[in-house]
């Protein structure tokens, strides 16, 4: 289970976290949620000690990472797993190198196993047959479930989603989404998806948390989030999309 | 600037060690140098000698030529030539590959999959070009006294046996020596340099090319002053 506790974070004169308190249960799929720019992203980075925060405590099986040695943390980030924004794919390397390259790291397999290993993570994600590529060859979409694939590579027990769906067409949202229920629950993995994208929210989280001026505002299960009386959740959960909103402007002037 | 220098070099003796990812910059660096920097020395070598002859000649000391466009090489335009030519096209490579590395995340995702971006990118390239550069300079160098002896022997008729008497007679190892060591500093400082912008590089494609132009700056500008600061030190 990962515990945050009071955590603060500002940047300069910008302050981005002002004393988040939340509890992520395991094996679960847990969402925060919130507008653009509202420091959605750092705290997922607090999470896994990219970012060290101002104040505050991240306990991870009652662990502070905060507080842990470089190579103490570094034996910790072998429990987790991230899929980043834009994949973060190395793009010197090629789909099997880029998934072969956690296994590589860290563990002692020949090269045939890890071939294996690499085979079977990409046929998870759909896409074997892009083995060979570049990852500049490769749509914003197939870069995410390829990304996915090597987050899975290490078996972890924990995975970070950075906004796993943003501009991504709405077929290839539903199969993502679909994608990160579906092994979920196969392998009974701690989940955190940073997201704004609320239908997907309410389809597959166990458990939302709504950010909101650096706080987490309200947090629950799905049905707790949609009778939220709170009028930022309300607003955020009740907009329409923002094509549709411009449609109707147009209409009106 | 100092302290990735340092971590860098804490970090060369921790395993796993990278050979497959120094070999290939060493390739990069090195190998892939190699025109930039016979093109380079060959007509620094025969300019030197130009200039050089038409000086020697008002007071008759043209058979001093071979000598003074050996040690003006082997001292200074060798090592400091070589230097600045690495970084202009590796020193700038190595910040714009990294930069964008930072801005697209690949290196906070190689800190999450609990690699160390120093180790895996920062030691095989200051290693390559602490390794690399000296090798070039030698090559400059040799190609440089090649092209001065093609401008004075074959092009000015000066004396082939004077020549290379003088040129033996005035040259001596800690010249050759101490050129080397120049290398070895040009080398780490252009690699230090280029990894740091780019490591440190934000903001998107503009931020990218920023560091690029800092990092060419910089370790140009650095090498020079390098270059005053050793001569004074190593040659009496």
């Amino acid at each position: 289970m990962i515990k945050i506790i009071d955590l603060h974070k500002a940047f300069g004169p910008q302050k981005v976290l002002q004393g988040v308190n939340l509890e992520i249960p395991e094996g679960k799929i847990t969402f925060i949620m919130g507008a653009s720019g509202t420091g959605k992203s750092v705290l997922l980075k607090h999470i896994i000690g990219l970012i060290s925060p101002d104040k505050g405590q991240i306990l991870i099986d009652g662990k502070d990472i905060t507080r842990l040695s470089e190579p103490e943390l570094m034996e910790i980030r072998k429990r987790f797993g991230m899929l980043f924004q834009e994949g973060a794919l190395f793009d010197s390397l090629t789909v099997g190198e880029n998934v072969a390259f956690p296994l590589r790291e860290h563990t002692k397999l020949s090269e045939r196993e890890i071939r294996a290993r690499v085979e079977t993570k990409l046929s998870q994600v759909g896409l074997l047959k892009a083995i060979d590529k570049m990852p500049s060859e490769l749509s914003g979409g197939m870069k995410k479930r390829v990304a996915l694939a090597r987050a899975l590579a290490l078996d972890p027990e924990i995975v970070l989603f950075d906004e796993p769906t943003t501009g991504l067409d709405p077929i290839m949202q539903e199969s993502i989404s679909n994608l990160i229920k579906e092994t979920q629950q196969r392998l009974n993995l701690t989940c955190v998806v940073i997201s704004h994208d609320v239908p997907i929210a309410f389809a597959i989280a166990d458990k939302i948390a709504f950010l909101y001026e650096g706080k987490v505002i309200e947090e629950g299960s799905p049905e707790k989030i949609k009778h939220s009386k709170h009028p930022f959740v309300q607003k955020f959960i009740r907009a329409l999309p923002t094509g549709f909103k411009e449609a109707r402007d147009e209409q009106e002037q | 600037m100092a302290l990735m220098f340092f971590k860098a070099m804490m970090l060369t003796f921790r395993p796993p060690f990278r050979v497959r990812l120094l070999l290939k910059q060493m390739e990069f660096v090195g190998v892939k140098s190699t025109l930039v920097v016979v093109l380079t020395g060959l007509f620094s070598g025969m300019v030197l000698a130009l200039q050089g002859y038409y000086g020697f000649r008002k007071f008759g000391g043209e058979t001093l030529l071979g000598a003074t466009v050996a040690l003006s090489l082997l001292r200074e335009l060798g090592p400091v030539l070589t230097g600045l030519m690495v970084t202009a096209r590796a020193g700038s490579a190595m910040a714009a590959e990294i930069g964008t590395m930072r801005v697209t995340e690949q290196i906070d995702a190689l800190e999450v999959m609990a690699v160390n971006p120093i180790h895996y990118l920062v030691v095989p390239r200051l290693w390559a070009a602490i390794l690399m550069v000296p090798l070039l300079t030698v090559l400059a160098d040799v190609v440089g006294i090649a092209g001065g002896y093609f401008v004075g022997v074959i092009l000015l008729h000066i004396d082939a046996g004077i020549y290379i008497a003088k040129m033996k007679e005035l040259v001596e190892l800690s010249d050759i020596a101490n050129g080397l060591y120049k290398a070895f500093v040009f080398g780490a400082i252009l690699a230090v340099v280029g990894c740091f912008k780019g490591y440190h590089a934000r903001g998107g494609a503009e931020g990218v090319g920023r560091a690029t132009t800092q990092a060419v700056v910089i370790s140009s500008i650095s090498i020079l002053i390098a270059d005053y600061i050793l001569t004074s030190l190593l040659f009496d």
